[in-house]
């Protein structure tokens, strides 16, 4: 941790030093510690503290960018130095966005002081409930316990200068027997949030319901997806189709839809980087303030996320949506939502006739980018549903399925959302469960 | 560094460790990405610090910093120290290294041209004009060249007397492009997907890959990938070209085959492993003719190191003999359990992470088939050519990949494109169905630089040396369309 003050006098050295027409410094810090456990044993336990900042210099039209986490002086010299000199070699970029000038950042609730100093003790304790809950029913259990504190900041040489930091808590378990295995996750603002015992008793609950799983022929089949499978396609979604560039580029599922109903009218996704009940950021990689951006409203295409470049390109402002910029990936939305309905967790089974339950996907990739394919495997308890309830597990399954025709079909919304940790390491994810009319499974495997 | 490095692993002792090992890391990177004719990056990165493990009470501890200075190797020390007498709350069986490491040495990789000595503007000029040879072709929507250069520079010290300082050269490029049209997009990549190909090497390796000859080449397979109709679907022969047949053992072999993996320590994360204990030296991992080794000395391997991150030799290590499962790649605690000696694999994403077992260059023996030998030897079947999706579930059973381009193969000559290719099956049945392999010509070590495991994440460089191959009855296509 630099903290705001150091941050400000390393910023105005640099900043002072430098002859460019334009100077960015961004801070990228943080201390983090995770408490890994395995076979229900602690067996990997780790800590870490950094601080780097990122030098990004304009003169004329050339941008170079160069990264430290040599703090000192001399280091700091160094890292303006090979900056400019990466910015005097290259050609002139017609498309080139101004840094931001000064603006107000609204702050965000993001920081817990229970989680920046949370000990190894207190992880390892939290570790201990899941390793302890499994043996006494005969089971193993897997996962980690994190706690972070991260700092971000940003001061350019047009006045701009913003601080934050936050922390982050997050669990995840797979609780496991020969032939089975459950999983749970969670994530908050305030390590004291993360209810282990529930989360364990969770896991091992669904290690327990999975034993003696069948096998089930591949085909399409209505199902229940817990929030753990929602989660994964809205963050594919956002990484496919919900940036300015994708739609810029073709590659959107929303270019050309904007105002059309594309989706089940009881879907709306958006990003909220300022809201609390998330994992708040207030501002982006450039420093500009974090917008509210609904992508889906009712089912119907609304909007993406804009970073400086894209909302230059079509004369609209910046979103708050950037990551270090420039980039060739594009705006990113880091702080996803999507709306829960009316149906309680009980009742999304309960109105499946003859279908699957599915707690969570594992390896998925998009194979079809453009029309959002992706593939992946269930994982970690699936079961067979009857007559709105659960009938018995089943082996795993592999789906290959256009995420946004499975948003098409979905028939209800589950009334309480939870947050997660993105798959991306960054950011957050807020999301219910839901029930579809039908997913495409198409293969089977041994487990 | 030895004054630091005997600060730390001192401390440790006095404060109850019973092992401890240091590593001082140094990582510069520089990347360049040329995108439709502009620079889109060009990064020069720099990180450096160290990180202390040790074990205590029989526990593991790790922390790390990137303040290399005596406090703070004396803070984290001590910090380590108290993370290890946490861990030991909640363990079962004291750690157990087997036996003690104490190598001294150096390793460099060899490299003709080092790329941090290249001026920039000569790597800019190369992928400009890739670049705009690619925009050139109608239809090209996004063009995308890049390079990369990585030196790591690493010191690791022991308490048991090993004292390695190592430098590794890094050297990556590649090309994309995206055709958008026919209410389609589709792709096409050189020499390798998903950015880049990349090898312990000089900048040689760049130069090699001749990025501005085959630009018009990539960028008009994808423009005719818009047109091209769908791989029809059906259970047939498949020859895959050498990079899919990378990512293939990739992810069907040198996962399954990490032991931390079979032991249950990945589980939470990435999963664990078909390749159960009771399986080695018996189980039949594939046909007679599929050879596949560890091998961390090859030359210019991305998976190619001097000693790994314990400190132990990089080594060459037999795992399926014949078709026949008979090695694992191993940790100095893993392989204790086994009885035997590490072979060298557990290898950190830098100063900040601990190292865990990794692949180092997984490769599959080359057989004895010239390609155009193998092709005109094939009645009927698709040949499959370079990496555009995968997965695999989480005991490296049931796999699925999708390609950029596919060819009908018919009465032993390659025919109409097919776009949107997948196949998938079960790995020892797939395996199983290789019947051919071609020789050291088209041999070459891949690298894979994205292969992420653990928590917190890490990234690894590994390679995999591949030469196209023939599987009999695969089942190919699960796409409506």
């Amino acid at each position: 941790m630099l903290g705001e003050k150091a941050f400000r006098k390393l910023a105005d050295q640099v900043l002072a030093k430098s002859k460019a027409d334009q100077t960015e410094v961004l801070l990228q810090a943080g201390d983090s510690a995770l408490t890994r456990f395995a076979n229900s044993y602690i067996h990997q336990n780790v800590a870490e503290s950094d601080a780097a900042v990122r030098l990004r210099v304009v003169i004329g039209q050339r941008t170079g960018v160069a990264t430290t986490n040599d703090l000192s002086a001399e280091g700091l010299e160094r890292a303006l130095e090979t900056a400019m000199i990466v910015a005097s070699l290259q050609p002139e970029s017609p498309s080139l966005p101004p840094m931001p000038g000064p603006q107000a950042v609204p702050q965000a609730v993001a920081f817990s002081e229970a989680t920046a100093n949370a000990s190894p003790e207190l992880r390892a304790r939290a570790a201990g409930v899941f390793c302890t809950l499994a043996r006494e029913k005969g089971l193993t259990a897997a996962g980690a316990f994190r706690t972070s504190l991260w700092e971000m900041g940003v001061a350019n040489s047009l006045g701009h200068f913003v601080h934050s930091v936050g922390t982050v808590a997050d669990v995840n378990t797979v609780i496991m027997s020969e032939d089975s295995s459950g999983y749970a996750e969670a994530a908050a603002v305030d390590v004291r949030h993360l209810d282990v015992e529930a989360l364990a008793a969770e896991a091992v609950g669904k290690a327990l319901r999975s034993r003696n799983p069948r096998p089930l022929p591949a085909g399409e089949y209505p199902v229940v997806l817990e929030h753990y499978a929602t989660a994964d396609i809205v963050t594919i979604m956002g990484y496919l189709a919900f940036s300015a560039l994708a739609v810029q580029e073709g590659r959107s599922f929303m270019a050309g839809k904007f105002g059309q109903l594309i989706m089940s009218p009881s879907v709306s996704i958006w990003d909220d980087g300022l809201d609390p009940s998330g994992l708040p950021l207030p501002f982006d990689f450039e420093g500009v303030p974090k917008k509210r951006v609904d992508f889906i409203k009712d089912g119907v295409a609304i909007s993406v996320v804009h970073d400086s470049a894209t909302a230059l390109k079509e004369g609209v402002q910046s979103t708050g949506h950037s990551l270090p910029m420039p980039n060739p990936q594009g705006p990113f939305p880091l702080n996803m939502f999507m709306a829960g309905g009316t149906t309680s967790a009980e009742g999304l089974i309960a109105g499946l006739d003859k279908g699957l339950l599915v707690t969570r996907f594992h390896y998925t990739v998009p194979v079809h980018p453009a029309k959002a394919v992706v593939t992946g495997m269930t994982r970690d308890g699936t079961f067979w549903v009857e007559k709105g309830e659960i009938a018995y597990p089943v082996k795993n399954l592999r789906f290959t399925e256009s995420y946004l025709d499975a948003f098409n079909r979905v028939e209800a919304v589950g009334r309480e959302t939870q947050l997660l940790v993105s798959r991306f390491e960054i950011g957050g994810v807020r999301v219910p469960a839901v029930r579809l009319a039908g997913f495409r499974f198409t293969g089977t495997t041994e487990f | 560094m030895r004054e630091l490095t005997d600060r730390a692993l001192n401390l440790a002792k006095v404060k109850g460790a019973t092992y401890a090992d240091m590593r001082i890391v140094r990582r510069d990177i520089r990347s360049i990405t040329v995108k439709n004719g502009e620079v889109a990056s060009l990064e020069s990165y720099t990180t450096a610090g160290f990180g202390v493990r040790v074990v205590v009470d029989g526990a593991w501890g790790f922390a790390s910093s990137a303040r290399l200075e005596p406090r703070e190797v004396d803070r984290i020390t001590a910090l380590a120290v108290q993370i290890a007498k946490a861990s030991a709350l909640f363990k079962l069986e004291p750690v157990n290294l087997g036996e003690p490491v104490a190598h001294v040495g150096t390793y460099h990789t060899p490299v003709k041209v080092d790329p941090f000595s290249v001026p920039l503007e000569k790597t800019l000029e190369l992928l400009l004009a890739a670049d705009g040879a690619m925009r050139a072709v109608k239809g090209i929507v996004v063009a995308e060249s890049s390079a990369a250069f990585i030196r790591e520079q690493k010191t690791f010290a022991n308490s048991e007397g090993a004292y390695i300082e190592q430098e590794i050269v890094e050297t990556g490029g590649g090309l994309e492009a995206l055709a958008v049209g026919n209410g389609d997009v589709q792709q096409r990549s050189y020499p390798n997907s998903f950015g880049r190909h990349q090898g312990t090497a000089g900048y040689e390796l760049l130069e090699a890959m001749d990025l501005v000859g085959s630009a018009p080449r990539v960028a008009e397979e994808a423009v005719k990938l818009l047109t091209a109709p769908v791989c029809p679907s059906g259970v047939t022969t498949i020859i895959l070209d050498a990079t899919q047949l990378a990512l293939q053992v990739h992810e069907s072999c040198g996962h399954p085959i990490e032991l931390d993996r079979v032991m249950g320590t990945e589980a939470a994360y990435a999963g664990t492993s078909f390749l159960t204990l009771d399986k080695l030296g018996t189980f039949r991992y594939g046909s007679p003719i599929v050879n596949i080794t560890a091998d961390a000395t090859i030359p210019g391997g991305l998976g190619t190191f001097g000693y790994d991150d314990e400190g132990v030799e990089a080594q060459r290590t037999p795992i399926v003999r014949e078709g026949i499962f008979v090695g694992y790649l191993t940790s100095r605690e893993t392989a204790a359990k086994l009885g035997q000696r590490s072979n060298g694999t557990m290898r950190a994403d830098g100063w900040n992470r601990i190292p865990i077992i990794r692949m180092t260059n997984i490769n599959l023996e080359p057989g004895e088939w010239e390609f155009d030998d193998l092709i005109a030897d094939t009645d009927d079947g698709i040949y499959m050519e370079m990496n555009k999706s995968w997965s695999i579930d989480d005991k490296r059973l049931n796999f699925q990949f999708g390609t950029e381009v596919a060819y009908q193969i018919k009465n032993g000559k390659l025919g109409q494109l097919y776009k949107n290719a997948t196949y998938t099956g079960i790995t020892p049945q797939f395996w199983a169905g290789c019947d051919a392999i071609c020789n050291r010509n088209h041999w070459n070590v891949w690298g894979t630089p994205n292969c992420g495991k653990g928590q917190p994440p890490q990234t690894a460089h590994v390679g995999h040396g591949t030469a196209p191959a023939r599987f009999r009855n695969v089942q190919v296509g699960v796409m409506k369309g």
